[in-house]
């Protein structure tokens, strides 16, 4: 089976900090770290390859640096690594990143199935796998907690929506979405950092693509970020005094205020 | 399509250097410049007093045509069981006040079999509903949610497009938009008109809600947005607000269907629904163990609660995923949210603060929850959550 991981470098704090003077992001000092949401995706596609043979390749588009992540990759199972790297494909938007993923899958030509993280944690919009599975034309499933069952063509899994679980059966190939609900994903063998250090990254450029340049990067973007701010948080609580007994009394004494008890 | 810096305008008076959202511009040799990275937004442009700074964004006269024959709002209309969702007269209600501004008409499009209560959608706004109603349509089959979607719109042409940022809106609408070849974003927390070039302001917040943002789609239409659910507020309904009901035609056989449903497993295992609950009590790590949600359940049931949780809490096992209340669970904004022994990481935050009325009992002054908070107890949750019960009965 050939199973294709899409992973992500992303900054490893959310806690991201302002520079007052120019009011833009503290990007400097914050190490660099794989999309948690994506360790789950890796994780899987390496249990599926030791239950069902084949091969574990996982994609990642990013800045040069991004290699980081991908020899983590090779340390935790992955077996072959490819980084999309390009001056072409920065800035990208999540339509423009599907863009120049689904080229990859194209490149390579085979694949049963493509598991991504539900989202990551820096972007947060879950769209890259879904928006991918269709330039593939491909089926899709978000949100999977788990593969139950793989056979020839198809794929049966649960996944997660507001009101509990769907089994649900897809034909292959697929892209599928996971959650974290999934598995515990592994910490990386002595062997696999040995290899990690010595492999060699696959890097491929826009020249390497059958894409075209306004299709990727800013290009091919349709949305445009035109501002970011801080949230204000609005008010400071009021603190209720006087002995445990008296607090709770002023909290009822509130709540049946605002008609709540 | 570019930035243009004319060195020869420039002073490097460095007023554009702070008008960068992202600070990538410095002054170097006293002439600006520019480092990777660059969306175009404009900001600097604006800043510059010496017209320094242009920007070219090609826009074809055809293709500006073409943006302007796109007309009308819509909302996806989410249904479960039959069962319309409550996002979707929120986005209704949100969606009509973005109609009047633009003058144009609002639309709800409804996917489903034998769906009851449609007539609310006009209620809370709708000048009129597109039915799609197939018992194929029933369970939400995403291949046919999708590819019919694209038909609607191709036809029809609508320049804003919403859906509720759900399981569904979060997995079909990017197919959509795929399609479509247009802008989409994700999980917006706001939504605004820029009146002068009938643009959709489009504000989500990142970074785990660490950070917001506002997006446009400038050049391709239409402009998709999905929504965070108890974010806008639903107006009251109005009964005799009425449209045109247009049914369409859905034919099973012109689509490709490649997954299936085979089984639905309920985890809702309270009897009030947490998205819907007007009064939350919620629990995190400070319960200590999974046995204390009984007190919560006890306080819960004083005053008719749904019972919420901190992700630490479902991690741990202690409560099924259902409950969960924050980024990576359920968005809620009930009347009253009690948070007992809840830090507040700001994912968590991110999922309900905007609740009307929040309590946190917390043994921890500092805990980010007070921040958030309308009243605070600084206290063991295990001595202030019994005297609430006891007293709440005693009333």
């Amino acid at each position: 089976m050939n199973i294709v991981v899409c992973m992500k470098q992303v900054p490893g704090t959310t806690q991201v900090k302002i520079n007052p003077e120019t009011n833009s992001l503290v990007r400097e000092g914050i190490e660099n770290i794989i999309n948690p949401f994506d360790t789950y995706a890796l994780e899987e596609g390496v249990r599926l390859r030791e239950k069902y043979g084949g091969k574990v390749t996982v994609v990642c588009m990013g800045p040069p640096q991004a290699e980081s992540a991908l020899r983590e990759a090779i340390s935790l199972g992955a077996d072959d690594v490819i980084l999309l790297s390009d001056r072409a494909f920065a800035v990208a938007d999540t339509w423009a990143t599907a863009r120049t993923l689904s080229a990859a899958m194209k490149k390579l030509a085979s694949y049963d199935i493509i598991i991504c993280g539900r989202q990551t944690i820096d972007g947060d919009t879950g769209q890259v796998g879904p928006e991918l599975a269709e330039m593939l034309e491909v089926p899709f499933v978000a949100y999977v907690s788990n593969i139950e069952e793989i056979k020839e063509s198809y794929l049966r899994v649960r996944r997660m929506v507001e009101e509990g679980h769907e089994i649900i059966e897809t034909s292959l190939p697929t892209v599928i979405t996971v959650a974290k609900e999934i598995n515990v994903p592994r910490l990386p063998s002595l062997r696999g950092i040995m290899k990690s250090k010595n492999a060699a990254i696959t890097t491929w450029t826009i020249a390497d693509l059958n894409v075209s340049p306004d299709m990727v990067g800013l290009a091919g973007s349709s949305t445009q970020v035109i501002k970011i701010f801080f949230p204000q948080r609005v008010h400071r609580a009021e603190i209720l005094e006087g002995d445990l007994d008296t607090q709770v009394d002023t909290l009822i004494d509130r709540l049946k205020g605002a008609n709540l008890c | 399509m570019g930035i243009n810096f004319d060195l020869e305008k420039c002073v490097g008076c460095g007023s554009c250097v702070p008008a960068c959202p992202f600070g990538l511009l410095e002054i170097v040799d006293d002439k600006v410049q520019l480092k990777e990275g660059c969306t175009l937004c404009g900001a600097c442009r604006d800043a510059c007093a010496y017209e320094a700074i242009t920007i070219e964004v090609e826009t074809s006269p055809e293709s500006r045509a073409d943006i302007d024959s796109y007309r009308g709002i819509w909302v996806f209309a989410e249904q479960h069981r039959a069962n319309l969702k409550n996002v979707s007269f929120e986005l209704l209600s949100k969606g009509r006040e973005l109609a009047d501004i633009l003058s144009t008409e609002l639309c709800a499009i409804c996917f489903g079999y034998n769906v009851t209560n449609t007539d609310l959608l006009f209620a809370y706004g709708a000048d009129k509903i597109y039915l799609i109603d197939n018992p194929e349509l029933a369970d939400n089959q995403e291949d046919y949610l999708t590819y019919q979607f694209v038909e609607l719109i191709r036809e029809h042409k609508p320049e804003v497009v919403l859906a509720g940022a759900t399981a569904l809106g979060r997995s079909f609408f990017p197919r959509v938009a795929a399609i479509l070849n247009t802008g989409l974003t994700a999980d917006c927390t706001g939504l605004d008109i820029d009146t002068e070039k009938r643009l959709l302001l489009q504000t989500r917040p990142t970074f785990g809600g660490n950070i917001m943002a506002t997006i446009i789609c400038p050049a391709s239409r239409p402009q998709m947005a999905t929504v965070r659910p108890r974010v806008f507020k639903k107006v009251q309904p109005d009964t005799g607000h009425k449209g045109d009901v247009i049914r369409v035609d859905f034919k099973p056989d012109n689509f490709q269907t490649r997954t299936m449903l085979l089984e639905f497993i309920d985890e809702v295992t309270e009897t009030v629904k947490l998205e819907d609950a007007d009064i939350i009590v919620s629990g995190g790590r400070g319960l200590g163990k999974p046995e204390n949600f009984k007190l919560l359940e006890e306080l819960a049931g004083v005053l008719g609660a749904a019972l919420g949780a901190s992700r630490a809490t479902v991690d741990e096992g202690w409560i099924p995923y259902s409950h969960q209340v924050g980024q990576t669970g359920k968005t809620v904004c009930p009347r009253l949210y009690i948070a007992c022994g809840i830090s507040g990481a700001i994912q968590h935050l991110a999922g309900m603060q905007t609740s009307d009325i929040i309590v946190a009992i917390n043994d921890d002054p500092n805990a980010p929850i007070f921040e958030v908070a309308t009243y605070g107890i600084v206290g063991d949750l295990f001595e202030v959550v019994p005297l609430l019960i006891k007293k709440l009965k005693e009333q």
